[in-house]
């Protein structure tokens, strides 16, 4: 399994070695904290920030696609550190969130599952949402970081330790939102095929995600410590000559949109508010970074900008999803037919009686679908083909149909009863199941479903907390009952 | 909290230095004065005291000069700092070598020339305190430079009117010898001198400015 990890972990690691130097590159570069520091708590806080909040933003990227063989995840990181990396070598500033979103998307390809274009929507759309934000934050910020230094005569040097202070906070913070929002782009894959067991210590109760996360955040703080020092060293002659003062505004802006798109106390925040939320999807540090400084040019005039390296930087962001795409399928392709390893999961897709009993239930007019009455259709891009050749739906209803021809193997065994554990479910959760053994499901949501009879505990509501807590558990449970 | 300490150390230290160079401004003026009226006595002692003004300057400036590099202070202006401290010394050493000018070529100073000299003290003084001045602003409120250059510029024009007035009447004196004329006349430039040095500096001054401000 560990082998299968490498892979993330080298994703890890390029992650560390690029990014770090957006968090603390323009304060190394110009010799305001030094480089040992820097890594020290840039790693540090990484990994805090990785274990502790670190789930928000790996949800988006599981619905975008589900891996769901563990040979498949090693790929989809593989095609992404590899992406990574050449890009980086070719000296592009280069985004992790891109190059696994690319890769994933191959893997979708190769595998016949579809996209989830609402996920891939929300994603994209932030990669455009997310610098202009980060400009947005930096302009005002500095214009008040200016006004303060004005109004209040703070001496160069007094300034000049206040800003030494707000860099390494601003890393600080940077780190910790980095580890929260990007380790979902490092082991956010590996994720729903891993199935660790829960680890207690010092009476802290450590989740497989949490511990794949903490594994991920080590292997981002060995890509500080032993390359990025390089990299940080040239990030602050890219865009914008920036003095001190700019580049903790920078930094800080930087942080913040980090943290907006990662935090989930912030998201349910916002909502018990009645204020609109960011959606928690995993960034590029790098594009908030240029956005950032970009904010900070056009306060100054906008004349000293090098627009030609921003123009290079942004045909990186189109070119990186692309080419990770393509290295996921070259070598999903050699992994599944030369090392025979199954890379996914074969899903097939019926609607049989229940099923279209189903559909029919939720309103959507199931007599023109009858040709597809019990036909066995080997992946999800072939049903989508065959249902839209059959009738026009909207993306929601189409969504049900797929999901509810989904076809799994599960059986509530005794034996696998035995193997769950007592931290991940209620007593009356566990007694739902129970009460269920002995029975058989073709589809997930049939099971769903016997348990939503069995236990209010496995029902649905409007707390959004509790579905997503339920959503993640029925998963462990289907992997753990499948056949 | 440490990083705080060392910046007001250091502060401390610049602030002290520029005192050194408004002193040896007023040492000078003084000294000169006595120089004038010929009282030996306060001439030497004014003498005696911008020696040890210009000493406890090089020390602190030295001093300073170590601080920011072992320390890393002010990376990005640290160069920019050092050059004007330099310049800034370069003033307190004019005043001090007018002094010893005086003590070393026992000029005897015509009287009719007296209130133009006098004048022309004066005004290089208010050129080296306003440069101070321009200086302290840098470092605490920089938008206030500007302001205080202008002052510098002021009166380095009035030092060239006076000291052009001053050599034009040193030269049209015939019955002076001529090598008298051009010791005179070449005191009068030296201090002269002492207000354009001042002014080069608020032009280098104006530049740091704007290079910290972009």
């Amino acid at each position: 399994m560990f082998g299968f990890f490498s892979s993330g972990l080298f994703l890890g690691w390029s992650l560390g070695a690029n990014d770090a130097s957006n968090v603390f590159g323009t304060a190394v570069a110009s010799q305001m904290i030094r480089f040992r520091t820097a890594a020290l708590y840039c790693s540090l806080f990484v990994i805090l920030g990785a274990v502790i909040s670190g789930a928000g933003a790996s949800h988006t990227l599981g619905k975008l696609g589900d891996v769901n063989a563990v040979a498949g995840a090693f790929i989809v990181a593989f095609a992404a550190a590899m992406s990574v990396y050449l890009m980086t070598l070719a000296r592009f500033p280069v985004s992790t969130s891109q190059a696994i979103v690319g890769a994933i998307i191959g893997w979708n390809i190769f595998s016949g599952s579809l996209t989830d274009m609402s996920s891939l929507t929300k994603i994209v759309s932030t990669w455009i949402f997310c610098p202009l934000l980060a400009a947005g934050i930096s302009m005002p910020l500095y214009l008040m970081t200016g006004g303060g230094i004005r109004r209040f005569g703070i001496h160069m040097f007094k300034l000049d330790a206040i800003t030494r202070w707000s860099l390494l906070g601003a890393g600080i913070f940077g780190s910790y939102s980095l580890g929260a929002n990007n380790i979902a782009n490092v082991m956010g894959v590996f994720v729903p095929v891993a199935h660790l067991s829960d680890i207690s210590l010092l009476g802290i109760t450590f989740s497989g995600a949490q511990q794949l996360f903490l594994l991920g955040g080590i292997a981002i703080a060995v890509g500080v410590f032993t390359f990025s020092k390089r990299v940080m060293l040239t990030v602050g002659k890219g865009i914008f000559d920036l003095s001190p003062v700019m580049a903790a505004v920078v930094v800080w802006s930087h942080s913040i949109v980090l943290f907006l798109f990662s935090s989930v106390a912030l998201e349910t925040w916002l909502k018990n508010h009645g204020l609109p939320q960011f959606p928690l999807v995993p960034v590029s540090s790098s594009q908030a970074i240029v956005g950032a400084v970009i904010g900070v040019g056009l306060l100054k005039g906008g004349k000293t900008i090098r627009w030609k390296t921003v123009a290079g930087i942004t045909s990186g962001w189109v070119t990186t999803p692309i080419i990770a795409a393509l290295i996921s399928l070259l070598s999903l392709f050699f992994l599944q037919n030369v090392f025979q390893q199954d890379t996914f999961r074969k899903v097939e897709y019926m609607l049989d009686n229940e099923a279209m009993a189903r559909v029919e239930q939720s309103g959507v007019a199931t007599k023109s679908l009858e040709p597809l009455l019990l036909r066995q259709l080997p992946n999800a891009v072939s049903l989508k083909k065959e249902v839209e050749k059959l009738l026009q739906l909207d993306e929601r209803s189409l969504k049900l149909v797929m999901e509810t021809a989904e076809l799994d193997n599960l059986k509530i065994s005794v034996e696998a009863l035995r193997g769950i554990e007592s931290q991940i479910i209620s007593e009356n959760q566990l007694k739902a199941l129970i009460k269920i053994s002995g029975r058989g499901f073709n589809h997930r949501w049939q099971m769903a479903e016997a348990l939503a009879e069995q236990s209010l505990e496995f029902q649905f509501n409007d707390d959004k907390e509790h579905n997503t807590r339920l959503n993640s558990l029925l998963k462990r449970l289907y992997n753990q009952f499948r056949q | 909290m440490k990083i705080f300490k060392r910046a007001l150390g250091v502060e401390k230290q610049i602030d002290n230095f520029l005192n050194q160079v408004v002193r040896s401004g007023l040492i000078f003026s003084q000294g000169a004065e006595a120089y004038l009226t010929g009282n030996k006595t306060d001439f030497k002692r004014k003498l005696k005291e911008i020696v040890e003004v210009e000493h406890t300057g090089d020390d602190l400036r030295r001093s300073i000069q170590q601080y920011l590099y072992t320390k890393t202070l002010i990376p990005e202006s640290r160069s920019d700092v050092l050059q004007l401290l330099e310049d800034m010394d370069s003033l307190l050493d004019r005043f001090k070598g007018a002094l010893w000018r005086m003590e070393i070529e026992n000029l005897d100073i015509e009287e009719d020339f007296h209130e133009d000299f006098l004048l022309l003290i004066k005004v290089v003084v208010e050129t080296v305190e306003a440069i101070v001045h321009a200086v302290r602003a840098f470092f605490k409120n920089i938008s206030a430079v500007a302001d205080h250059l202008d002052k510098v510029y002021y009166w380095e024009t009035e030092s060239d009117k006076i000291s052009t007035r001053l050599q034009s009447a040193i030269f049209r004196k015939e019955e002076l010898r001529l090598s008298h004329r051009m010791l005179q006349r070449e005191l009068a430039r030296h201090l002269d001198k002492i207000a354009d040095r001042a002014e080069d500096v608020a032009d280098s001054l104006n530049i740091y400015v704007i290079k910290r401000s972009v």
